[in-house]
């Protein structure tokens, strides 16, 4: 049986009012602010399931944007989000979907520009008591949950890519504790997730990014 | 140091001769991610954002997000303050604490899930109403939130702590049986006199719905941590005399997640019947999203 923390039972400590609509709603948006290199121009938040149904009453709206900023689950900030993006000049904007029923009940999708015109499309739900994962990066399916120290690396799907990438680890001495791949085509782009437990430095991410098949790579701290 | 039963559990009390609250602390120190001092600050970190949230909605009262609930608890506070209450000081505060908490999370304040966000006010209205009347200390306060984290994995593992899966039972009832539990050991009971409490308190709570009126964490949730809390008080009381639960722990958590289980959809969160489903709870839906004739 999987440990337990005592942490999970008295917490987290969060912003209220529910854990799933507003505390996951944060902690999905900040792991997408994580996977961001530069500072946010605009972001398109789309509802679906019981998010969209009810994201006023649970302030997730405003967890969502808090955590595009980077605030953590209880950075009482959220409940300013609004105001706080206006002055900061990031433009948002929310969608409730309530036509697709075929996703999870508390999921978003978030259309994200960076100041220097990167786009970033990701997808997270909300899967109880605050937990919660990313299944889609620029619409491609993932699986990604940011409780290890992660790496998301973009490429070109060719042989060889996977184990040069492993190698570098290895050389750092980095242990991966789990590799996912995805594609969109055979031969298309293909996304790498790694998650570790040791932190992964920006020096072992310069040396993936040297081999010409690495398109971008996204280092996401725990 | 780990245990999936109340009954492991209890065994390493005894051979550890430690109470509950050691035995989580230990556990959460060898297999948890953090160092001793760590999970010792951290766990006082989660008692001052509970002592904040307790006293905060008396002097700043805040609506709700969906606008069901605010000032509960200064009203209460009002009452007592003048002498009138009718519950004694113990079960006064912490019906007051209780409501703040619960005010404090639908205005979008810091709150601690406890286990849940809205069953967060039960469990530290029972200690701060304990400690201020019983001259507990911080150290104490802290053993009980250990104690009662203790209750909630072994409710976490073998039944469930969610409204969604089994009902207001499993997030009400399971907060009053970690805060019953939590009462034992802070006012001197022992590890079975904990489970006793915790046992009788889920048994008293069992078949409790779950029923949100506009599925927000509001009303019934915020009256319901009122009684969760007044449940643990009652369940602590008759432990500490020395009356046993007819039905032991571990069965007691089984039956709530059997109920649970057989809880139809409609009562599980869903905010499709119960007082959600009343004309007056149809009524605040469509006055909070409208969408209505």
């Amino acid at each position: 049986m999987a440990f337990i923390s005592v942490f999970e039972v008295i917490g987290p400590n969060m912003v209220g009012p529910s854990s799933s609509h507003t505390a996951g709603a944060a902690s999905i948006a900040r792991l997408a602010w994580k996977m961001t290199h530069e500072k946010i121009k605009s972001v398109k938040f789309t509802l679906y399931g019981s998010f969209a149904q009810t994201y006023k009453g649970h302030g997730t709206d405003r967890a969502l944007l808090g955590g595009m900023m980077g605030f953590e689950t209880d950075d009482e900030r959220i409940r300013d989000s609004f105001e706080i993006a206006e002055k900061e000049g990031i433009e948002f904007s929310f969608v409730a979907n309530t036509i697709e029923t075929e996703v999870h009940p508390n999921t978003v999708d978030m259309e994200i520009e960076d100041v220097t015109g990167r786009k970033l499309t990701v997808r997270g739900e909300s899967i109880g008591g605050g937990k919660v994962r990313l299944t889609r990066i620029n619409g491609v399916k993932v699986l990604f949950t940011g409780e290890y120290h992660s790496l998301i690396v973009i490429h070109r799907d060719h042989p060889g890519v996977i184990s040069k990438v492993t190698s570098n680890l290895g050389e750092c001495h980095v242990n991966i504790a789990y590799l996912r791949v995805y594609r969109e085509t055979k031969g298309g782009i293909a996304y790498m997730i790694i998650e570790s437990d040791e932190e992964i430095t920006q020096e072992i991410v310069d040396k993936i990014e040297r081999n010409p098949f690495v398109k971008d790579t996204m280092l996401i701290k725990k | 140091m780990d245990f999936n039963t109340a009954e492991e559990m209890l065994a390493l009390c005894k051979k550890e001769n430690k109470p509950i609250s050691e035995i989580m602390r230990l556990r959460e120190i060898i297999y948890g991610e953090d160092d001793a001092q760590t999970v010792d600050a951290r766990m006082r970190k989660s008692l001052g954002i509970m002592r904040n949230s307790v006293h905060k909605p008396l002097n700043e009262i805040v609506r709700s997000m969906g606008g069901m609930i605010g000032g509960e608890a200064a009203k209460l506070e009002k009452r007592r303050a003048e002498g009138k209450s009718i519950c004694g000081n113990v079960l006064t505060k912490a019906l007051i604490y209780s409501q703040a908490v619960l005010e404090m999370n639908a205005s979008m304040g810091v709150i601690v899930a406890a286990p849940t966000a809205g069953s967060a006010g039960v469990v530290p209205s029972v200690l701060f109403a304990l400690e201020e009347e019983f001259d507990l200390s911080e150290d104490e306060l802290v053993k009980g939130l250990f104690t009662a984290g203790a209750i909630g994995c072994l409710l976490m593992k073998n039944a469930s702590v969610s409204g969604a899966e089994a009902g207001c039972q499993a997030e009400i009832g399971s907060a009053a049986a970690m805060a019953a539990a939590a009462a034992v050991e802070m006012m001197g009971g022992t590890p079975e006199q904990c489970l006793d409490a915790a046992a009788i308190t889920i048994g008293n709570m069992l078949g409790l719905v779950c029923d949100p009126i506009a599925g927000l964490v509001e009303m019934p949730c915020q009256s319901r941590n009122a009684a969760g809390a007044s449940n643990a008080l009652t369940s602590a009381e008759m432990a500490l005399a020395g009356i046993k639960s007819a039905v032991p722990f571990s069965e007691m958590s089984d039956a709530m997640y059997r109920v649970g289980k057989g809880l139809p959809a409609e009562l599980r969160e869903t905010a499709l019947g119960g007082c959600a489903a009343t004309p007056t709870g149809c009524e605040y839906k469509c006055k909070i999203f409208g969408g209505c004739k």
